[in-house]
């Protein structure tokens, strides 16, 4: 097994608060991780950093041997990282398959991209499907409901076909049928790509976790199987014990 | 060096004028969002006001001072509440709008005070100068500079020392948060724009030292006043301090240098080019909304 | 999509009948609207795609105005003499600025590349360093203002406050004649419509939608892979182009450039005829750029001074109660139609 993503010694500190100190994160390719922690334990921002969003102040992020780190946003997708965000957010005015369009059409030449959409590419259809979103292929975004925008979110991230996905969150704020149905797909874009989901809804983490990282106050606490990590006392202490019956967001 | 030195009173009291103008845009805009571009039209409210007092008594231009804050920060107070908060979270249409009151009240003024140009007469106290290490001051600039002194301090302590003006800060950084805590943004706002345009009204009498007063002496100051904002970062007293003081000597040393019509344009490029470094002005308040 | 094609006929129709019927003077006002036009045209591309408010548009209608208007003044002058004004202010030699305008060619390129090139430098350096919204509208508008005091200052090679006028030839035509007149009428017409082709084509493209996801997600739009820059500095510069030929086609129309029209409220003005009729529909934009423009003429006929006050207070009204101009009020008013068609008598449309 090659490592696919090398995060070493992350340190970003917003205004004299360290957010992340001394973090260090591997990810197999191929994988399926699971990144749980309390609020305000680094999850996001540990996302933002590897997607160019945040400049850490220390630290490398490698991504397949190539450093991310001071690379800007698009280039970093153009690398094969691809991202959802805590809150999805689509295109509100554009139609739903003019949302998955724009995300399959990034790899263009600019000449091409002046001429107009005729149809709905292969890609694009196959995510209309997996998104369950076919029956509103042309209706503006802006009418969907907060799962489906999740899912049009995890759709666009689909046909950009990239090597690792990071998915903020996805099943925050979902139905339980809206969970169940997410947690599907997630098992199946797993069987053919890397993908780290930060999420820590207990239920959902039995069901389809293998391998967990636990990040407290922006650094690893633990690693290991769901089990294993539920066992530890440490984390129980910081996360499990604390948030249970909370709501978490 | 003696040109270089003379100029001196000059592009501090350019800047002192720049300051005032710019303390209520950077503080509307960094606040609420809000561009006003009717208020160059407050400045010449402040203006008229010192015209319309002059004579009356024999200190009628210490009494045009507090009058023309009043006056001004009355007509932001109106426009505030009559127009703008309907238009929160549109910056861009507020920018339009505003310049659509900007064109009715210069019309106003020149229907009430007639196209021409007025003078305001300076009280006798301010005509002249000083040398100083053979420097000339006049007087009227170097007052220009102290009144500017007087507001930013009046500003500072306000936003340091009083309960309402650390309400207004709280509102600036995060105005979610401070409508949780139970401050009223809807009155901080108006509040604001009360002192925004009511300093535009003291920086119009200002004015009517160096120049004549016309229907058009808003627009004049406006977008330099605007440049100070950028450069100095939004919502930022600091920012907006030294960036008024480093676009008022750039504008007079260029234009003592080059001549008046490239200066302008040197400006321009030098702003373009400080914003390749430092994109947000030169303070920056973060946040990390995905915006 | 019917509405829009006859009404796109009807429109066509119209301004090639206008030369039939309207007086030369009539149509030279007609002309100078659609000048306007085009510079409409691509503030609805930038502005109301783009969302980049663009405040300096009298800039790059400028610079095609004044490239075009220094090759009708050499072409004038010809080949040893100076152009008028010139003359008058005691200039003797022709600045090499001016040199390489006598030449057609060089000059037809320049209404095009020299508004291009300042636009795209400008976008460039802006758009990537992420300076937007209020603040690029605050940069557009300063370059404005210091683009006139430029022209301004620089009275030997610009005519300074006076600009220049007295074009009598344009490319052959005879502008004192109304034959020559209705043939630069065309020319324009024939502009506009090529203009608001090119537009209407990129706003169906792909590009067209990328624009939108760009003016409603700049920041999300670089998780998709691309670099938003890019994107609103070709916009950007392809509506200073369209203000660029505008300008060029304003010099014969007009038969006059000056800093007077170009500056801060000029600037300003081309956007109220977009935001009455609608900034984000082409169509809607060219319509309310006509519309403005006429009403500004019938005013200033009669009522000069009462025209900033209507001015002022119809983009204040419009700003409040329809945002989205005329053509929204249209738009919306036919969705109703359409719902109501649909489900029989309607049931009260309770709106906020
Ligand atoms: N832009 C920012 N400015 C200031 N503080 C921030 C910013 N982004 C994140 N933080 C802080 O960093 C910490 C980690 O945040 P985050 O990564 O969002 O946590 P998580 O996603 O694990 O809940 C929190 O304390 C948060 O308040
Ligand atoms: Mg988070």
């Amino acid at each position: 097994m090659t490592a696919l993503l090398e995060v070493r010694g992350l340190r970003v500190v917003f205004d004299g608060f360290a957010a992340i100190d001394g973090l260090d994160f591997t990810v197999e390719e191929g994988e399926l991780r699971f990144l749980i922690g309390p609020n305000g334990a680094g999850k996001t921002t540990l996302i933002d950093v590897v997607t160019g969003l945040t400049k850490p102040v220390a630290g490398s992020v490698r991504f397949g041997g190539q450093e991310l780190v001071g690379k800007r946003e698009h280039r970093i997708v153009r690398l094969g990282v691809g991202r959802t965000f805590q809150t999805a957010t689509v295109f509100e005015e554009l139609t739903v398959v003019e949302n998955l369009d724009l995300a399959d059409s990034f790899r263009l030449p600019l000449r091409s991209l002046l001429r107009r959409r005729r149809g709905v590419s292969d890609a694009v259809a196959s995510a209309l499907e997996a998104a369950d979103l076919t029956a509103l292929a042309d209706k503006p975004a802006g009418v969907l409901s907060h799962g489906q925008r999740q899912w049009l979110e995890i759709g666009m991230l689909l046909v950009q076909r990239p090597k690792l996905l990071l998915l903020d969150e996805p099943v925050a704020g979902m139905s339980r049928a809206e969970r169940e149905r997410t947690g599907e797909l997630l098992h199946r874009i797993a069987s053919t790509h890397t993908v780290v989901v930060v999420e820590h809804d207990m239920e959902f983490l039995r069901k389809y976790a293998r391998k967990v990282t636990v990040l407290h106050q922006g650094h690893v606490l633990r690693e290991g199987s769901v089990a294993e990590v539920q066992e530890d006392p440490r984390v129980r202490e910081v996360y499990l014990g604390r948030a249970k019956g909370k709501a978490v967001t | 060096m003696g040109a270089l030195v003379n100029q001196l009173p000059i592009g501090l009291s350019i800047a002192a004028v720049l300051l005032l103008i710019a303390l209520g845009l950077t503080f509307t805009f960094g606040q609420m969002g809000v561009i006003n571009m009717a208020h160059g039209e407050f400045i010449m409210a402040g203006a008229y006001t010192a015209y319309l007092l002059q004579g009356l008594t024999s200190q009628s231009f210490l009494i045009a001072l507090p009058v023309a804050f009043a006056v001004a920060g009355l007509m932001g107070l109106l426009l505030e509440w009559s127009l703008i908060r309907r238009f929160y979270g549109r910056p861009l249409d507020t920018l339009l709008l505003t310049w659509g009151v900007s064109l009715v009240l210069q019309q106003l003024a020149r229907d009430v005070f007639g196209a021409p140009n007025v003078q305001v007469t300076a009280p006798g106290w301010l005509v002249g100068g000083v040398d100083l290490l053979g420097v000339r001051l006049p007087y009227n600039r170097m007052f220009i500079v102290v009144l500017a002194v007087v507001c930013v301090v009046g500003v500072w302590l306000y936003l340091t020392r009083l309960p309402a003006g650390r309400r207004m800060r709280a509102v600036v950084q995060d105005r979610e948060l401070a409508a949780y805590s139970g401050i009223a943004t809807g009155r901080v706002d108006r509040f604001t724009f009360l002192l925004g345009s009511g300093l535009a009204g003291v920086a119009g009498v200002a004015l009517t030292l160096v120049g004549p007063v016309g229907p058009g002496l808003g627009t004049f100051y406006i977008v330099d006043a605007f440049l100070v904002v950028v450069a100095g970062g939004l919502g930022q007293l600091r920012g907006a301090v030294l960036a008024a003081v480093a676009l008022g000597f750039l504008n007079s040393y260029l234009e003592f240098w080059t001549d008046a019509s490239l200066a302008k344009v040197l400006v321009f490029v030098a702003i373009i080019a400080f914003l390749q470094v430092r994109p947000q002005g030169m303070f920056v308040l973060k946040g990390r909304a995905l915006v | 999509m019917t509405l829009g094609r006859i009404s796109l006929v009807v429109c066509v129709v119209l301004l090639a009948l206008a030369p039939l019927t309207l007086s030369p003077f009539r149509l030279g006002l007609l002309a100078k609207y659609l000048c306007f036009a085009i510079v409409a045209v691509g503030i609805a591309l930038a502005w109301g795609q783009g969302g980049m408010l663009t405040l300096g548009q009298g800039v790059f209608f400028g610079l095609g105005g004044y490239a075009m208007a220094m090759y009708l003044k050499l072409k004038e002058a010809g080949s040893a003499g100076l152009p008028d004004f010139m003359v008058w202010s005691g200039v003797e030699e022709l600045p090499a600025l001016w040199k390489p305008f006598g030449n057609p060619v060089f000059a037809l390129a320049a209404v095009v590349l020299i508004p291009g090139v300042v636009a795209f430098l400008l976008g460039l350096l802006v758009f990537r360093q992420r300076v937007r919204g209020a603040y690029f509208a605050i940069l557009s508008q300063a370059l404005a203002a210091a683009f006139v005091i430029l022209l301004i200052g620089q009275q030997g090679l610009t005519g300074g406050t006076n600009g220049m006028t007295n074009f009598s030839q344009f490319f052959g035509l005879d502008l004192t004649d109304p034959n020559g007149q209705r043939a630069v009428y065309a020319i324009t017409a024939l502009v506009l419509g090529a203009t608001f082709l090119v537009a209407k084509l990129l706003v169906r493209s792909r590009f067209g939608r990328l624009l939108v996801a760009v003016r409603d997600g700049e920041d999300r739009v670089r998780f998709l892979g691309y670099d938003p820059a890019v994107v609103k500095t070709i916009t950007f510069t392809i509506s200073a182009v369209m203000a660029g030929l505008a300008g060029a086609l304003f010099v014969p129309v007009v038969g006059i450039i000056s800093p007077a029209l170009l500056g801060i409220v000029p600037s300003l003005e081309l956007l109220v005829g977009v935001a009455v009729g609608g900034r984000f529909v082409l169509a809607g934009a060219i319509a309310g750029a006509i519309a403005v423009n006429y009403a500004k003429t019938l005013f200033s006929e009669d009522f000069a001074e009462g025209w900033l006050y209507l001015q002022g207070g119809l983009f204040v009204l419009v700003l409040v109660f329809a945002p989205k101009g005329l053509a929204g009020v249209v738009e919306s008013a036919r969705d109703r139609l359409a719902s109501r068609r649909q489900t029989g008598p309607a049931p009260v449309e309770v709106t906020a």
